[in-house]
This record gives C-alpha cells, sequence and structure tokens, in this order.
C-alpha cells in the first residue's frame, strides 16, 4: 500500500500511517489496524457495548490489561479495596479480561502496574506499531516511536470489535530542542517548557515528532515521560524517531520481538526521511530551561523556579485577565509572590509521567540524608511491580522511609484520585503528575506539577525550590 | 445513536478557554456505567459552592434563562484533557446536543460524535460575539443546522462551519460507525493475511 510513496520523503508518522491502512474512503477517512490494544479498569463500558452487539473481540492476543486507576495503594488484593465502586472496576476487568482471552497483568501479578509504564517496560509497546488505549496518556508510548494515542470509551469498543480505527489523518508538527540541559534540568522541565511557550491547545489536531540534540541525548524514560505530556499542549500523539537508546532499552524485555534482527532492521528505516515537511515547526534552546513549577490550573501555566506568580494586570487580553484571577483565586496565590517561597502541604511523586526507576533515583537523590519538613505529607508511588523492585533492591524505598516518604504500591493513585488518593481541599501539593487542573486532585486541591527531584526537594524544604541548590549542597 | 439534523434552542455561554473534561466530570464519578443518568455529574464541583452541595449561582448553568440550555458555547480547547467520554455523557444527560468553541480537545470531538453530540468549530471571532449576544440576552436561542452546517446566531447572522462529512452522515443519520466497520471484514481480513505477524509481538 505505501509503496507508491516510498520515493517521496516522508515523516516517521506518515510511514507509520500508510504501514497500518487497511482502507481509505473518498471524504477523507482512513481505516487504520491496530498492531497493540492496552485496556486499564477504566473501560468495562466497552464490553458493556460489544456484549450489548453479540460480538467478540477480534484480537485478543493484541490486546493487553492491567489494572490502575481503581487499585488501591495500600493493598495488593481486590478483595482489599475498600470503596465497593473501586473493587467493582477492577473485578470487572478480570473477569472481561478472562472471558475474551485477553493477557491482564492483575493485581499479584509481577508485571501490574500503570498501563503506561507496563506497555514500554514489559517489550509490549514497540518502534512502528500503531497503539492505542482509553486514556489520554497513551501518547505516552510514542517516546519508542509508535503511533500511540488516547480513544474514548466507544472507540475502544470498536477496536476490541474489529481491531481497527477510522482516522481522519492529523496535520504534523515537529519540536526542536537544542543544545544541553543543565544540571537538575529533566524531562519533565522540558515538556513544561514546551508547554508554556505553545499554549495547552499549541499541538490540537496535530502529532508531534520531538528532535534535537536535548531530545537524542534523553534517556527512554526521559523520552516516556516527554512524550507523556504531549496530549497536554493538545497533540494528538507524541513520537521519538528510535536509535540506539531505544533498541538497547527494549531488548531482553519480555515481549520484545521474536524476530529480533529483522524487527530492529525495520525500526532502522522509519526516522523521518531527510525533506519530509512537518505542517508546523517549533524551536527550542533547550540549554535555557529551568527547572520548572506550574502556578495555574493548566499545564501552561508553567514558570522556571526563580519567577514569581505573575500578575492579572499584565493579561495580554481581558480574558486572560479573568482567567488569571479565577486560578490565582483558586490556588490561594497572590501576585508577586516568589514560587520558590510557596509552602506545600503534600507531595505526590508517581503518575505515568513520572514514577519510573530514573524518576526515583532522582527523587532518592535528593531525599538521601535528608527528611521530609514538618506538616508535610509525602508519597512515593513507584509506577509498576517491577518498578517497585528494582527500586526495592537499589535500597530506595528505605531512603525514601528514613526520610519519612510514605512508601506505597504501584497504581495510579494521587494524579487523578479514581481510587480515593486525594488531596482535600485547600491543601497545596507539588506533584510529578501531567494535570494541574481544578479538583484533578481532590475538589478544592491545588496542584503544581514539576519534576520527582523538584517534588523531593520541595518535601524536605517544606516550600518549592530550585534543586540545583540542594543538589550544589546549598541547603 | 442518535441522529442529530436539526436544532433551535437556548444556549449557555461560559466564557472560559481550557475548560478540560475534569471540570466536564470530575474523576470521582467515572466509575458509573452508562445506563446511569449523568446530568447529576456535569459541571458537578463547579455547579456548587466549595464544599457544600448548594448551588452556586453565579455558575451559568444554574441561571433561570439557562436551565433548558441545549448549546453550550466556550472558549477555545473546549474539553481538553482526559479521554473520558463521560464528559460526553454528562453533557447529553443534561439536555446537551451542541458544543460551540474555537477548538476542542481531539478526544472529546472524536467522543461527541459517536453519542450524537455535534461539537462545532467557529472562528475565535465569531465565538466572543456569539457570547457576548448571549450574555447580552439570557436565554437567547440559536438555531444549527447540520445539512446546511450553519450557525445562526440571536442577531440572525448565519455563520458556516466545517465538519467531516463521515462524522456529518454518521450524525445526520444516527449510524453507529462499529456497524459500518463490521461490513468491512473481508478487508480487515485481507489486511491481516497481507501483515501477516507483523508488530504481533
Amino acid at each position: 500500500m505505501s509503496e507508491q510513496f516510498d520515493d517521496l520523503p516522508r515523516t516517521m508518522f506518515e510511514k507509520i500511517w500508510d504501514r497500518h491502512r487497511v482502507l481509505d474512503r473518498e471524504d477523507g477517512q482512513t481505516l487504520l489496524y491496530v498492531d497493540r490494544h492496552l485496556l486499564h479498569d477504566g473501560g468495562a463500558t466497552a464490553f458493556d457495548v460489544l456484549r450489548k452487539r453479540g460480538v467478540k473481540p477480534r484480537a485478543p492476543d493484541r490486546t493487553f490489561a492491567t489494572p490502575d486507576h481503581y487499585v488501591a495503594t495500600d493493598s495488593r488484593t481486590i478483595a482489599e479495596i475498600q470503596d465497593p465502586r473501586h473493587r467493582e472496576m477492577v473485578e470487572k476487568l478480570a473477569r472481561n479480561t478472562a472471558e475474551h482471552g485477553i493477557r491482564m497483568f492483575g493485581l499479584g501479578d509481577p508485571n501490574q502496574g500503570i498501563i503506561h509504564v507496563v506497555g514500554p517496560e514489559t517489550g509490549l509497546s514497540q518502534p512502528g506499531m500503531l497503539l492505542v488505549c482509553g486514556d489520554s496518556h497513551t501518547s505516552t508510548h510514542g517516546a519508542l516511536g509508535a503511533l500511540a494515542f488516547g480513544i474514548g470509551s466507544t472507540e475502544v469498543a470498536h477496536v476490541l470489535a474489529t481491531q481497527t480505527l477510522w482516522q481522519r489523518k492529523p496535520k504534523t508538527m515537529r519540536i526542536t530542542v537544542d543544545g544541553t540541559l543543565g544540571d537538575g534540568v529533566t524531562a519533565k522541565d522540558v515538556i513544561l517548557a514546551i508547554i508554556a511557550q505553545i499554549s495547552a491547545a499549541g499541538a490540537t489536531g496535530h502529532v508531534i515528532e520531538y528532535a534535537g540534540s536535548v531530545i537524542r541525548g534523553l534517556s527512554m524514560e526521559g523520552r516516556l515521560t516527554l512524550c507523556n505530556m504531549s496530549i497536554e499542549a493538545g497533540g494528538r500523539a507524541g513520537m521519538v524517531a528510535p536509535d540506539e537508546t531505544t533498541y538497547a532499552y527494549i531488548k531482553g524485555r519480555p515481549y520484545a520481538p521474536a524476530d529480533w534482527d529483522d524487527a530492529v532492521a525495520r525500526w532502522k528505516r522509519l526516522p523521518s526521511d531527510p525533506g519530509a515537511t512537518f505542517d508546523a515547526e517549533v524551536t527550542l534552546d533547550g540549554s535555557a530551561i529551568e527547572p520548572m513549577v506550574t502556578w495555574g490550573n493548566s499545564p501552561e501555566d508553567a514558570l522556571p523556579i526563580g519567577g514569581s506568580i505573575p500578575d492579572p494586570a499584565d493579561a495580554a487580553d481581558e480574558e486572560r485577565r479573568e482567567v488569571m484571577h479565577r486560578m490565582l483565586d483558586y490556588m490561594g496565590l497572590t501576585a508577586g509572590t516568589r514560587l520558590d517561597t510557596l509552602p506545600v502541604d503534600r507531595v505526590f511523586i508517581g503518575s505515568c509521567t513520572n514514577s519510573r526507576i530514573e524518576d526515583m533515583r532522582a527523587a532518592a537523590d535528593v531525599a538521601r540524608g535528608r527528611q521530609v519538613a514538618a506538616g508535610v505529607e509525602a508519597w512515593v508511588v513507584p509506577g509498576s511491580e517491577p518498578v517497585k523492585r528494582q527500586a526495592e533492591a537499589e535500597g530506595l524505598h528505605e531512603v525514601f522511609r528514613a526520610a519519612g516518604f510514605a512508601w506505597r504500591e504501584p497504581g495510579c493513585s494521587m494524579c487523578l484520585g479514581t481510587n480515593g488518593d486525594i488531596a482535600a481541599p485547600g491543601v497545596r501539593v507539588a506533584s510529578t503528575s501531567n494535570r494541574n487542573f481544578m479538583g484533578r486532585q481532590g475538589p478544592g486541591a491545588r496542584t503544581h506539577l514539576v519534576s520527582p527531584a523538584m517534588a523531593a526537594a520541595a518535601a524536605v524544604t517544606g516550600h518549592f525550590t530550585d534543586v540545583r541548590k540542594l543538589l550544589a549542597g546549598e541547603a | 445513536m442518535e441522529a442529530f439534523v436539526h436544532l433551535d434552542a437556548v444556549a449557555v455561554p461560559i466564557a472560559r478557554p481550557n475548560i478540560d473534561t475534569d471540570q466536564i466530570i470530575p474523576a470521582r464519578y467515572l466509575s458509573r456505567p452508562r445506563e446511569v443518568d449523568h446530568a447529576a455529574f456535569l459541571f458537578h464541583d463547579a455547579r456548587r459552592l466549595p464544599g457544600s452541595e448548594e448551588e452556586n449561582p453565579e455558575f451559568p448553568l444554574n441561571q433561570p434563562p439557562w436551565r433548558g440550555a441545549q448549546v453550550i458555547v466556550a472558549g477555545k480547547n473546549f474539553a481538553c484533557g482526559s479521554s473520558r467520554e463521560s464528559a460526553v455523557w454528562a453533557l447529553h444527560d443534561g439536555g446537551f446536543r451542541c458544543a460551540i468553541a474555537p477548538s476542542f480537545g481531539d478526544i472529546f470531538q472524536n467522543n461527541s460524535f459517536k453519542n450524537g453530540l455535534l461539537p462545532v468549530r467557529l472562528p475565535a471571532e465569531a465565538v466572543v460575539d456569539l457570547i457576548a449576544q448571549l450574555e447580552a440576552a439570557p436565554g437567547a436561542t440559536v438555531s444549527v443546522d447540520l445539512p446546511s452546517q450553519t450557525v445562526t446566531f440571536p442577531d440572525g447572522t448565519t455563520h458556516g462551519f466545517d465538519l467531516d462529512p463521515f462524522a456529518k452522515h454518521c450524525l445526520l443519520n444516527g449510524v453507529d460507525e462499529l456497524g459500518l466497520t463490521l461490513s468491512f471484514e473481508e478487508d480487515i481480513a485481507a489486511f491481516e493475511r497481507r501483515y501477516g505477524r507483523e508488530n504481533s509481538r
């Protein structure tokens, strides 16, 4: 199908798109084949739809599941989930996957975890794949060079039933981050800086390809953090071209391709061709990016830690002024206050954005030998059982516990609080998650997004602070 | 699926950009199956005074002229964020059949088409104008016509909008995509034969 285009330079996105076209309609809609369909415990509705229509999943062997949204982070069995609604969601996933022969990494399975941690970690997410999941943070898997995006529950049912999805071809955007990241600056800071520059709607209708020396220099886990928040810029998906970092990451994982050499040969043809054009181009100087903190209720409201709460009086227009007033009121903030003086009440290190082993290590490096400040409640929620095991093998759990952090069980937890892990009204949270929306971490909760090292720094000092000062031994 | 052809209805303005799906339906209501009426969850927290079940009189949906609104008009990037389809269910069950904004969250837009809710993208200046008209005359109606792809504002001006032809077809006829796709079974099977086991593990 794609042969006819082989002469023209194509982007990586176009190559993957072309490879998965089942048929094209004259009105511009394309039916795409789905390689990998990931499910979590929020997707019971889709199975209800199949049941009503008397349809069975077409390719259960391409479908994998794990409970994450509704699992408790202080216990490990379904029976111990206190809230009957939450327990039922986890039970339903177990029942539905068992009924249809879908592999589930359930509670107690050594691979259970947050679906966007589990996919890459097990080797299920691979370059060149078209991967979908009923969750907006599916953009995460694009870090491996896959086309991966979130879908709604009707579409989940559609993919289960047909292994395909109707799509209109999105536009493409290349975001190039050149230069070199400074010490203490992470992938989280890069993506927050990108969203602050292009806005929360900056990439709407586009698939993003991240490029440039900073992106090439990121570890695979850093790239996962970066691509994870593509959706917070409005992007349909985010992706990074596969390279030696990618191959080394996948090799040896349980679901790595059986035909390894052939697979790598295929993957090497994926990167965008020289001369391929994008509908939009964005550039950032990576050397200028600093540790970031959000102050408002959209991820675009992010500033370097050295900044101060902006003044609505300086807003570009009346609409923005009103929005800023509303956000400052909700967040309990006053214009002009330095970000590094804001006290925190709670700290959450976790979520599909920042709960992998490198995140654990970065937070532990800050926590080591220090104490969580008086009055601060700090949690570390590893993203999966393998992350938890690895962290414990390295003694990181002891570092956290000695410093006064709670070391909990894997799940989505306080990122969105579907399992009941929420903050009380008015509580200010330093969070390594992806959304600072009003009420996201509980009604009235005040979320500030930061990197794991910055979250740990806030925990031990009791206020937001420039982690570079701690790393340099100045505090 | 419910068809959408034409609608003359009260439109409520919420003049803010980036209204996310966490606002439209807070996460703690996501465990409810589709059979449950989602109207009570619509803008649950924004509709109430903080920490109370009491209605916030300032929220537009609580104001008498807009209580029966079937069209919601908002700033750019409406319904961004989470893929939760229950955001569409809450709007639908709350009586809404159409949302007008300069842009939408991509996943929300896709979900809308699957539930008989029409997302209409108009230029930002037109939306600002519409919001001004609706705020000046609370309870004013708009006319949304899908066959001609137009919205008529309270002042009588008519504005065209773009729409994916496939989505239009499905909405006009109340057609469910799944039934259609299942009719392409042979094409899918042929693709699978051609594709073989590529990317299967």
